[in-house]
């Protein structure tokens, strides 16, 4: 897989920092198992992570807590179910997607928007939303605009925007500057995994009047 | 000791470095940390725990939690070392640096009550063949090369690095709370963090 659209260096920054909402760090998390660069920046972030631990103002901490933990290493612990299925074996879907839809992309509750685009939604906090979305091939998506930041994994197909094109693997990672309309140019179905901070604006007038219709 | 309530003075976080006298160097406590894997010494594991914990719980409480929910997390967190440790490689990262994703992720679960979506902490040691980060060979001079670097980071790239990693607040919440766009933030996260990575590979000089 040949990757040409990476992370900011201010996302994963924040990723590393636990300062991503649930539904980016999921984006995040998940392009870093399909790219080997970003997989390694991020190892350095996280040295730089254990360098402000290591300088961090100490809280203390008691002997009577140190007791407290050493009475427990023995305790026998279930140790934690791996959520990992076969989606390991099904390189489409990376493994921290794999426990909110499982290890197919067909087998999902697919909602039509309009022709040739179809949602599926996955839980997400806060104001912003997380989803998957499926576009047909010559389909694009409504021109828009974002308040806050937009992560878009590509995990099947390729599209192509004001930005550049994206194929399996990319990310766009991009800012409230940018408005675009990315255009499926595979020939088959796109499918990517989509977060951002806040609703999308919809630049255009139908996209305004679609949009609380559709709820998108 | 400091005890400090969270989003105070931003420097004051990485100011105490200078005090200590003689410590273990970390490139030890990385060496420790493998070892306890093997040797299951309780003496080493408490030598672990006295050097760390209070850390630990100094970045829970930045982070904003209660003292008492930074006292819980802390002994997670320490547990979770003992129980883990098989899964610590040193050749991939310093003690430190597995430690704070071991930290980071009990909070950020604690405060979300859903699990942070991670690439693959489990598997720290399955990948065989992949360089390591870093020489980690001068890990203590690492963390005070770094330490240096925040010091010396413009003031207002220093508060994005403390609001967002010792505060963990998202671009959009710092952008709001300084009144500023979200490009700057994300530009002063950039910058800054392109300095304390140079200075983690010790070439900040050059």
């Amino acid at each position: 897989m040949t990757i040409n659209h990476h992370l900011d260096e201010a996302t994963l920054f924040s990723y590393v920092a636990g300062a991503l909402a649930q539904g980016p760090a999921l984006v995040v998390a998940s392009h870093l198992t399909m790219c080997d660069r970003c997989r390694r920046r991020c190892r350095e972030l996280e040295a730089v992570g254990g360098a402000l631990l290591e300088n961090t103002a100490l809280a203390a901490v008691s002997d009577s807590t140190l007791a407290s933990v050493l009475d427990r290493l023995d305790q026998n612990v279930i140790p934690e179910a791996v959520a990992r299925p076969a989606s390991v074996a099904n390189s489409e879907i990376p493994a921290p997607l794999a426990s909110y839809v499982g290890d197919s992309l067909e087998d999902l509750s697919w909602k039509k928007l309009v022709p040739g685009v179809w949602v599926h939604d996955l839980p997400s906090q806060g104001k912003g939303m997380t989803r998957l979305l499926r576009v047909a091939p010559g389909k694009a998506a409504l021109p828009h605009s974002h308040r806050g930041s937009e992560l878009t994994l590509l995990l099947r197909g390729s599209y192509s925007d004001e930005v550049g094109r994206f194929s399996t693997g990319d990310i766009a990672d991009l800012d409230d500057q940018i408005t675009h309309q990315p255009l499926v140019d595979s020939d088959h179905d796109c499918i990517c995994l989509i977060a951002t901070e806040y609703p999308l604006r919809y630049t255009t007038l139908f996209g305004k009047i679609a949009q609380p219709l559709f709820g998108f | 000791m400091q005890d400090q309530p969270p989003g105070d003075e931003a420097l004051s976080v990485v100011a105490l470095r200078a005090e200590k006298t003689s410590e273990t160097p970390a490139k030890d406590w990385s060496a420790m940390l493998a070892e306890l894997a093997i040797s299951r010494d309780r003496q080493l594991f408490i030598r672990l725990f006295r050097h760390f914990s209070p850390r630990i719980k100094g970045y829970i409480m930045k982070l904003g939690l209660t003292e008492a929910t930074a006292e819980e997390l802390t002994q997670e967190a320490m547990l979770s070392v003992w129980r883990k440790t098989h899964l610590y490689d040193p050749s991939k990262a310093a003690a430190s640096t597995w430690i704070y994703t071991l930290a980071r992720n009990l909070s950020i679960d604690w405060m979300r009550k859903q699990k942070y979506p991670e690439y693959d902490l489990d598997s720290w040691h399955e990948e065989a063949g992949e360089p390591a980060v870093l020489e980690l060979a001068e890990q203590a001079v690492m963390s005070d090369q770094v330490a240096m670097a925040i010091r010396q980071l413009p003031d207002n790239q220093a508060q994005v690095i403390i609001m967002s990693f010792y505060e963990g607040r998202s671009h959009s919440e710092i952008a709001d709370r300084l009144s500023i766009p979200l490009g700057s933030v994300k530009s002063r996260i950039r910058l800054a963090s392109e300095k304390l990575k140079q200075a983690l590979r010790g070439n900040h000089d050059h």
